[in-house]
């Protein structure tokens, strides 16, 4: 099972910080990923389309706990992370 | 050493900690970060009522862990400490310590700074402040990214 958690903004907006998920098959790699979740939960597309619009608000992707780019491959049992930039400090 | 907690933290305690641990350092830098009473844009004035920080528990740690690894890679430091607070904060309460020791002032002052910058860009840390006009996610500056493009630089 992939876990997907979701943080700050996002995890406001989809009202969730947290699920599981059966990798489908053709799902390898992060931007594949959204593009599933796009479809799945009709929420998610506030969620990406936002980032789109305006800086400063984009979608920060991890997987086992590091920030990657959205064609790195995915596997079953990986730990996926969506957040905004950080603002620490 | 690390931590990530609720609780306030003593800076003369801290202090006192690491000058033990440092043995015979001839630097110690520390640097404490305060809630502030205005965040934002503009787009958001009014005085912080309060300041909530989120993180991600596991990737905050590996990544506090990998910014304090490559400092002690850049400089040659005898001790470094980190502590960030997470929870609900008040105007002017203490959020986040670093605190490096070495032999001379120039790495213990440019690796103090190289934690900060790090740690304000890729640790897993969110903002969000309350306000009489009512509550808001904190944005990501473009200042900050630029402090962290400045140690990239060859």
């Amino acid at each position: 099972m992939l876990s997907i958690q979701y943080f700050a903004s996002i995890r406001e907006t989809l009202d969730r910080n947290v699920e599981q998920l059966e990798l489908p098959r053709n799902v390898t790699s992060v931007q594949m990923l959204i593009d599933h979740l796009l479809i799945a939960n009709p929420h998610f597309e506030a969620v990406f389309k936002e980032s789109s619009r305006s800086k400063g608000s984009k979608v920060l992707v991890a997987v086992n706990q590091t920030i990657v780019g959205r064609n790195h491959p995915l596997s079953e049992n990986d730990e996926v992370a969506f957040f905004p930039p950080m603002t620490g400090g | 050493m690390i931590s990530i907690q609720n609780e306030d933290f003593s800076l003369g305690d801290e202090y006192a900690a690491i000058r033990r641990r440092a043995g015979d350092a001839g630097a110690i830098v520390t640097f404490t970060g305060l809630v502030r009473e205005v965040y934002g844009d503009g787009s958001t004035a009014g005085a912080v009522q309060s300041l909530t920080l989120e993180h991600y528990p596991g990737m905050t740690e590996k990544c506090l862990k990998d910014i304090q690894h490559k400092a002690e890679q850049r400089w040659p430091l005898l001790a470094t400490r980190i502590i960030h607070r997470v929870g609900e904060l008040t105007s002017c309460d203490q959020i986040v310590l670093v605190a490096t020791a070495s032999a001379h002032r120039h790495a213990a002052f440019e690796s103090a700074q190289f934690i900060m910058d790090y740690l304000k860009s890729e640790a897993p840390f969110w903002k969000k402040q309350k306000s009489e006009q009512g509550s808001s996610w904190i944005k990501s500056r473009d200042t900050d990214k630029a402090a962290l493009d400045r140690w990239q630089k060859p």
